[in-house]
């Protein structure tokens, strides 16, 4: 069995309430920061931990709090992502509806580490029960005396407020959630200033998703040293998986980063295997917005290595033959999916989540739509291939946020990896109504290279 | 701990009087510029080719630009200090310029393909209703269709279109040709003291409007018109009027209790056609005598459309290269022509002098006073 | 449109989780308040009312209600099946539950049914991908739908609405 630092506890009853997690040994961390530490200790201790931001974009967690300006009379503020909303994610949420005082404990003492006096929760509108799960946790973690003023008699105040979305993808790009946090429209801001000098009401802010501030909690309770032992290399600790699609068993996995794709994939521990006793085809392994890859090479590297459940591993090979931890979004396809239907609805989802502010996205995301419907229906031509390539092109990197290449990847993977499939249903029209294309060579095992 | 601040403090007299410009190399051109002054600016300081285009950025208007990514630059060395290249296209007119920065635009191929690919993207949906549009022939979409677009689209859709909707008696909004580009929405924010439409929905869906239709009545709003790279919002009281290079544009002003008065009249005899703010050769407004933005108000812009209205100064500058032009022969602006400094020495851009195949091309234009006909043609073949 | 001092005191709890002067910050959970109050709809005087409460210009209302999904600037059904449609779900046969929407209550994406009692509409992503089938219904998630699931949700609406 893996270790499990985060969701260890989230199995038992009652533990969504303070009294049981605090006898389970909850807010120690903020005891041991608030009495023992200073700010720059506890940030110190996360930059040894190597924790990477579990959003998607895998960027150290300690160095973005090192970021933080910290000009004297300006408030700082601690905004948590918890506007998940990436398809194939849904990890945040269980850990908030199960434990959420672990999310709770982490931002008090993430926000003693900032300065931030104020911090919010920004979780997206559809998960209200969430909302209302967290509204009761921060009132109970208010009653026991760790929000409020001068919290342990340390002199350090802090309170938490949960900040309800109410349906926009984009919202989950710190610059657009920290517009909408202020009540505007969730358009992201041109970079720079970055929210770490000019955020929040034009503070220093840091943004940080919720499972990264509630591993804060076992850092600075075992310290930075140890949570790096976890994992290989630069992947340190753990990582919440989602895991969905044609699976036996779907559902949040924390894994340690050290276990391959196959054991996750295969093993009766997580996911059980293809459901129906199917065979996989292909496997988004990080998120809707990361290259979907081909069983193939999901379970290989292209060269011949073993594809572990980490950050360096899963990119393995770059955007040719590999793809990306991302969010941790683990979506398996069976051998009777359709690769160029899924692709449409990824194109569908980005162009109904643009906020058209820009126009490579504005435009290309529901041209890219129009486009994959077509070859979908059997209506699409060979041309439509290279012009859907073209345009993916010019949407990723062009764009003022990230939802352009978020667009642009899935689209670009899916016509590398299955051109055939595209061109199946080009040629084959009325099949392409029918049925798909199936599994064809995606799982057959690579010829690896050998080096001359 | 002694803290060293970057920017802060009062200097203690080191810097003081100097102030450092920063050099920055634009398509092989150097210039030197005042720190903060955004890419954009400083290849305007340019000039001609190598001033990117920009559909979204105004100067005037303040939190413009970054929008609409026709702007985008390769920065091949980020400054003196730290030369490494910037990964990813950067928008000019938001990025600021650092010292010893190079940047690339049409000397970079990247950005060729890049623009090229912002003004398909722009065109997919717009109505190509240039032939009925008041907006043509001083429109910048036609100008960076013509400079950085395709002949042929590869769109075979349905396009996107929209209502027509009367913003009260002065304005139409034709929301089927507007690339949201925000300019109007900044200056009813700035320039107004209420703003009354906004952009609404979102994605490809997104609009200018006011929700339930409102007018739009504030003193200063008609200067939306004149923000509007395309068009969009027009004037009602020009409607079908006349197409702009059919009427010659001249600086007037009068005394007005509400705006600088200073504004440009779009005449055809002693007709005045049409009012506007003065443009400079951006197309941005100008700063009127008094060194202030020269934004005007709806009474000049739509209600003085007598000449006598007017005191005027004379014909306006106007580029040589613009449609405008060629109802108007006078005071022609000669724009800076850099595309033989960039590429070396080879000019790709002038396949032919028209000069050379055109009779009536053969005479200097600008000394052709007032309306041109083949009387003064001939007259002025005779003076040659 | 008039609150009572009870809702507005609700208001006001709102508008203190920021600071000072920053009380547009209140616009999306106010909008959620006022939408649920206005019988799940924000009419153009439910969202003059909020510009009111908030002492904000309109259009700054109007531009945030029409960005975000979840609010309804149409009436809508007293009981609204919003079905994921993304990948996720796509793959654990989201299509077929929308098709046995329309075999039950002849209503399409978009539609709502002649009594008035159901709206349906295709949504994207809500998270809950590992439970896929699914759908919102109101505040709450029901997922690993079941035509079976389906029909239990029918008669439920049926129910409410008498």
């Amino acid at each position: 069995m893996g270790r499990k630092i985060l969701l260890d506890k989230a199995h038992i009853e009652g533990i969504r309430h303070y009294d049981v997690y605090r006898r389970e040994g909850g807010y120690r961390s903020v005891e041991k920061a608030l009495k023992t530490m200073s700010p720059d200790a506890v940030t110190e201790e996360v930059k040894k931990s190597g924790l990477r931001g579990r959003g998607g974009a895998g960027f150290p967690t300690g160095m973005k709090w090192g970021f933080l300006a910290k000009p004297e009379g300006v408030p700082r503020y601690l905004v948590v992502n918890a506007d998940e909303s990436e398809p194939g994610t849904f990890k945040d949420r269980y850990l908030m509806e199960f434990i959420p005082h672990l999310l709770i404990e982490g931002m008090i003492t993430a926000s003693y580490a900032l300065g931030s006096n104020v911090s919010y929760i920004y979780i997206r509108g559809e998960y209200w029960w969430v909302k209302e799960i967290l509204e009761v946790a921060v009132q109970e973690a208010r009653n026991a005396g760790w929000l409020g003023k001068n919290i342990l008699g340390s002199g350090f105040d802090c309170d938490i407020f949960v900040q309800p979305g109410a349906g926009a993808y984009i919202c989950g790009e710190e610059t657009a959630l920290i517009e909408s946090l202020e009540g505007k429209r969730g358009n992201p801001r041109i970079k720079p200033p970055f929210p770490a000098v000019k955020g929040l009401w034009g503070c220093p802010t840091v943004v940080n998703n919720v499972e990264t501030i509630a591993a804060v909690v076992p850092i600075v309770n075992d310290g930075g040293d140890e949570y790096a032992k976890i994992g290989i290399g630069k992947s340190t600790g753990t990582k919440l998986i989602s895991a969905c699609g044609n699976l036996n068993k779907p559902g949040v996995y924390e894994i340690e980063m050290n276990i391959s794709v196959e054991e996750f994939l295969y093993s009766d521990e997580y996911c059980g295997g293809i459901a129906n006793g199917k065979r996989l085809k292909a496997c988004i392994p990080g998120g809707s917005s990361v290259p979907i890859l081909p069983a193939n090479l999901l379970l290989k590297t292209a060269k011949g290595e073993t594809r572990m459940m980490t950050y360096e591993s899963l990119s393995d090979g770059g955007f040719a033959t590999g793809s990306m931890m991302g969010s941790g979004g683990f979506i398996a396809m069976d051998e009777d999916q359709c690769v160029v239907k899924h692709t449409y609805t990824l194109a569908r989802f980005y162009r109904h989540e643009s906020c058209g502010q820009c126009s490579p996205c504005r435009e290309g995301t529901g041209w890219m739509e129009k486009i994959l419907l077509n070859i979908e229906n059997g209506k699409g031509k060979m041309s439509d291939i290279d012009l859907l390539w073209d345009i993916q092109r010019k949407i990723e990197g062009n764009t003022i946020c990230p939802l352009g290449d978020a667009a642009a990847w899935p689209v670009a993977a899916a016509i590398r990896h299955f051109r055939d499939e595209f061109e199946w249903h080009v040629t084959n029209p009325t099949d392409a109504l029918k049925g798909n294309y199936g599994l064809a060579n995606y799982a057959k095992p690579l010829e690896i290279a050998v080096a001359p | 701990m002694l803290q060293t601040l970057p920017f802060g403090g009062d200097g203690g007299g080191y810097m003081a009087d100097e102030k450092k410009l920063f050099t920055v190399t634009i398509d092989n051109i150097t210039v030197e510029v005042e720190p903060g002054t955004s890419i954009l600016q400083a290849a305007r300081k340019i000039g001609g080719d190598v001033a990117p285009p920009a559909m979204c950025y105004y100067t005037k208007l303040k939190d413009s630009g970054g929008k609409c990514r026709t702007c985008l630059v390769e920065v091949a060395a980020g400054s003196a200090a730290d030369p490494r290249p910037m990964p990813k296209l950067v928008a000019s007119c938001r990025t600021n310029v650092m010292d010893g920065m190079v940047v690339k635009n049409i000397t970079s191929d990247r950005v060729i393909d890049a623009r090229n690919g912002v003004v398909e993207f722009l065109l997919i949906n717009h109505p190509l209703d240039c032939p009925i549009c008041d907006q043509a022939g001083e429109c910048h979409l036609q100008d960076l269709s013509y400079e950085h677009g395709k002949g042929a689209s590869r769109y075979e859709f349905k396009r996107r279109t929209f209502d027509k909707h009367d913003l009260g008696p002065y304005i139409q909004l034709h929301m089927t040709r507007c690339i949201l580009c925000y300019r109007c929405v900044y200056t009813a924010d700035q320039v107004t003291n209420e703003r009354k439409h906004g952009i609404l929905m979102r994605g490809d869906h997104s609009e200018i409007a006011t929700y339930i239709e409102k007018s739009l009545e504030n003193d200063f709003i008609g200067n939306v018109i004149d923000v509007c790279p395309v068009g969009a919002l027009t004037d009602r009281t020009f409607r079908f009027k006349n197409r702009v290079w059919f009427t010659k544009p001249v600086d007037a002003h009068c005394n007005c209790e509400k705006c600088s008065g200073e504004v440009q009249l779009w005449m055809r005899g002693d007709e005045v056609l049409r009012v506007t703010a003065r443009k400079d050769e951006w197309g941005e407004v100008k700063d009127t005598s008094k060194g202030e933005t020269g934004w005007i108000c709806n009474t000049c812009r739509f209600e003085r459309k007598k000449a006598s209205d007017w005191i005027i100064e004379g014909p306006s500058q106007i580029n040589r290269h613009s449609v405008i032009s060629q109802g108007h022969y006078e005071n022609g602006v000669k724009p800076n022509e850099t595309i033989k400094k960039v590429m070396g020495g080879r000019d790709p851009k002038l396949l032919m002098n028209i000069k050379d195949v055109s009779e009536v091309n053969q005479v200097e234009l600008s000394e052709i006073k007032g309306a041109a006909t083949s009387e003064s043609f001939k007259q002025l073949k005779k003076g040659n | 449109m008039k609150f009572s001092d009870d809702k507005l005191k609700q208001v006001d709890e709102m508008i203190s989780h920021y600071p000072e002067g920053k009380h547009k910050s209140a616009l999306l959970p106010l909008l959620h308040f006022v939408q649920k109050e206005n019988g799940g709809w924000l009419s153009s005087e439910a969202m003059d009312y909020t510009a009111e409460l908030l002492k904000i210009a309109p259009i700054e209302v109007y531009e945030v209600a029409t960005f975000y999904s979840m609010y309804n600037l149409q009436p809508v059904g007293k009981t609204i099946f919003e079905v994921c449609q993304t990948g996720p779900c796509m793959l654990r046969g989201s299509d077929g539950i929308v098709d046995y929407i329309y075999e039950k209550l002849g209503i399409k994406p978009g539609q709502t049914t002649a009594d008035g009692l159901f709206t349906l509409k295709t949504v994207e992503c809500l998270g809950a991908c590992g439970y896929a089938p699914m759908m919102q219904l109101g505040p709450d998630y029901r997922e690993h739908l079941t035509k079976e699931k389906i029909d239990a949700l029918i008669a439920e609406g049926k129910t409410k609405a008498n």
